[in-house]
């Protein structure tokens, strides 16, 4: 896939509003981790990272690192625009779906169940966004 | 407790404007509540509560019932989007059945139009919510979270995008008797899928238009009903769902009503067999697709095949939907359409629909309003109603 490296990505990511409850997710983003919450009471992990389990409402939860692979389970690509982007749900190997856009790709040929893997762009700001492209 | 047949709709005005150049936001709504008061034949001075959503600027019913003078003992803000006006008539009901109020008034309005052209915004804002630095970043727009909803429903289901165009198509028959409709040309199944493909798998036709207006809507006590020479409406059950990403656990086929159309018809007394006509929330082809399903009409998985060869037509088809064109050919106020529902099935239920799609018989009707997204968070609210003798 190396020839469509830098393929649909957008001109300009705008760094993310952090605050106390989501800083340990979007500081690892800087080193290129890929975050997801969980929790120690339940066992679930969750996704986009809270204090609280949104499952059984303990806030006995810790960030899992991921191995930053996953599936799509759906995408979108918008099309009547300059610049067409692809949005899409990620499933995680470890189990959360993810919103995020796909990039170093062929629009065309996006499938749903297809294996992508977790690309970060810096935003320039001290946090990097967590894109996604074919693996 | 229960709300059946404890509240009726008593009075509806829609308003005729689909670009408001010259009126304010107060004021529309202050035209849609007179127009609705002077349908039901009360006066301003009869309303005791007042319910409104986002639309309305500021802190929604403070400002809203000073600029029109309305001295209040109920009222609720309650904002999910465009799903906000159905559940208010529940609310309202349930506020009616407790003896907290007799005359309340619901009301949308907006400009979106007239304020591009205008060049200022009158809506409301808000400090961001927890899941925006994790969603915004990616562009999610109205078409493209829609998109992602059909794209599954495609995946898991085998639905077609000829199947959605027909959704459409229905809506399209029925605007075509609709003066005030934007969009009064029948069109094809081919017309839709070889319109211009906005975000896939939703074409420009699978999309609602976006338009000025609004509406208002009168719920009253049934002493006030008996008093009343137009035509009442009897609400007879309501449900009200949110239905979120879960955490992660991501399933975009089915919507909230899922969980507020059985509500709705626990309470109603009534099955699905038993709606004459259904107004479904259109903001998408594929939102009607999915919340048909979820409300019992078919199995799920099985709303492409419902849908198709003109079963929404009124007058050839099972289940006569959006008899006024919905959102996907007449209007949808302000982008929240939620309003617009109730005042069809209302129409349908008094036999003043227009005769070219007046259901006959019509004495069990159904609204259903979906707000927010369809592919992440969103508000769902049934109202199931009946003649003043169901």
């Amino acid at each position: 896939m190396s020839e469509l490296n830098g393929m649909n990505r957008p001109s300009k990511v705008r760094a993310p509003r952090v605050n106390d409850e989501t800083k340990g997710f979007w500081d690892a983003t800087a080193e290129g981790k890929l975050l997801v919450k969980h929790c120690n009471s339940c066992g679930e992990n969750h996704f986009y990272p809270r204090s609280f389990c949104p499952f059984c409402f303990s806030d006995d939860t810790e960030y899992l690192e991921t191995t930053g692979r996953g599936t799509i389970y759906t995408y979108s690509v918008m099309r009547r625009t300059k610049e067409p982007w692809a949005i899409a749900y990620v499933t995680l190997d470890e189990g959360p779906t993810m919103m995020t856009n796909l990039i170093d790709c062929d629009f065309d040929k996006l499938e749903i169940g297809q294996p992508v893997k977790v690309v970060f762009i810096d935003t320039g700001e001290g946090t990097a966004v967590p894109f996604f492209a074919p693996a | 407790m229960s709300i059946r047949g404890k509240a009726f709709i008593a009075g509806v005005y829609e308003h005729p404007l689909r670009e408001a150049t010259g009126k304010t936001v107060p004021q529309l709504h202050a035209e849609v509540a007179k127009g609705a008061l002077e349908d039901a034949g009360l006066t301003k001075d009869d309303i005791d509560a007042y319910y409104c959503a986002g639309d309305v600027p500021g802190l929604g019913p403070l400002n809203q019932a000073e600029y029109m003078g309305l001295n209040v003992a109920q009222f609720d803000s309650t904002e999910v989007g465009g799903s906000s006006y159905v559940a208010h008539v529940n609310h309202a009901a349930q506020a009616i059945a407790m003896g907290h109020c007799k005359v309340a008034l619901i009301t949308l309005a907006g400009r979106p139009r007239a304020d591009a052209k205008e060049n200022y915004r009158t809506r409301p804002g808000g400090g961001p919510p927890a899941d925006y630095a994790f969603e915004a970043p990616f562009r999610p727009v109205v078409t493209n979270m829609y998109g992602m909803a059909a794209m599954r429903h495609m995946h898991e289901y085998g639905t077609t995008s000829e199947q959605l165009a027909w959704v459409k198509v229905a809506a399209s028959h029925h605007a075509q008797h609709n003066e005030h409709a934007m969009l009064r040309n029948v069109v094809t199944v081919e017309d839709v899928v070889n319109s211009p493909m906005i975000s896939d798998p939703l074409h420009r036709l699978d999309c609602c238009v976006m338009s000025d207006g609004g509406g208002a809507v009168i719920v009253v006590a049934p002493e006030i009903a008996a008093q009343l020479k137009r035509p009442v409406v009897k609400v007879l059950g309501a449900g009200e769902a949110i239905k979120h990403l879960n955490g992660g656990k991501v399933d975009l086929t089915y919507s909230g009503a899922r969980w507020s159309g059985p509500k709705a018809f626990e309470e109603a007394g009534v099955t699905p067999a038993d709606i004459k006509y259904a107004s479904i929330y259109d903001s998408f082809t594929i939102t009607v697709v999915e919340t048909l399903e979820d409300l019992g009409f078919c199995a799920k998985g099985d709303g492409g095949k419902f849908v198709a060869d003109g079963n929404l037509i009124s007058g050839v088809g099972k289940l006569p939907f959006n008899t006024d064109g919905g959102g996907l050919c007449n209007n949808h106020p302000t982008d929240r359409g939620g309003i617009t529902k109730v005042i069809e099935a209302v129409r349908q239920l008094r036999g003043e629909a227009h005769p070219k799609v007046q259901v006959p018989n019509c004495d069990i009707a159904l609204a259903h309003g979906t707000g927010g997204l369809l592919g992440s968070r969103m508000g769902s609210a049934t109202l199931i109603m009946g003649g003043a003798d169901a």
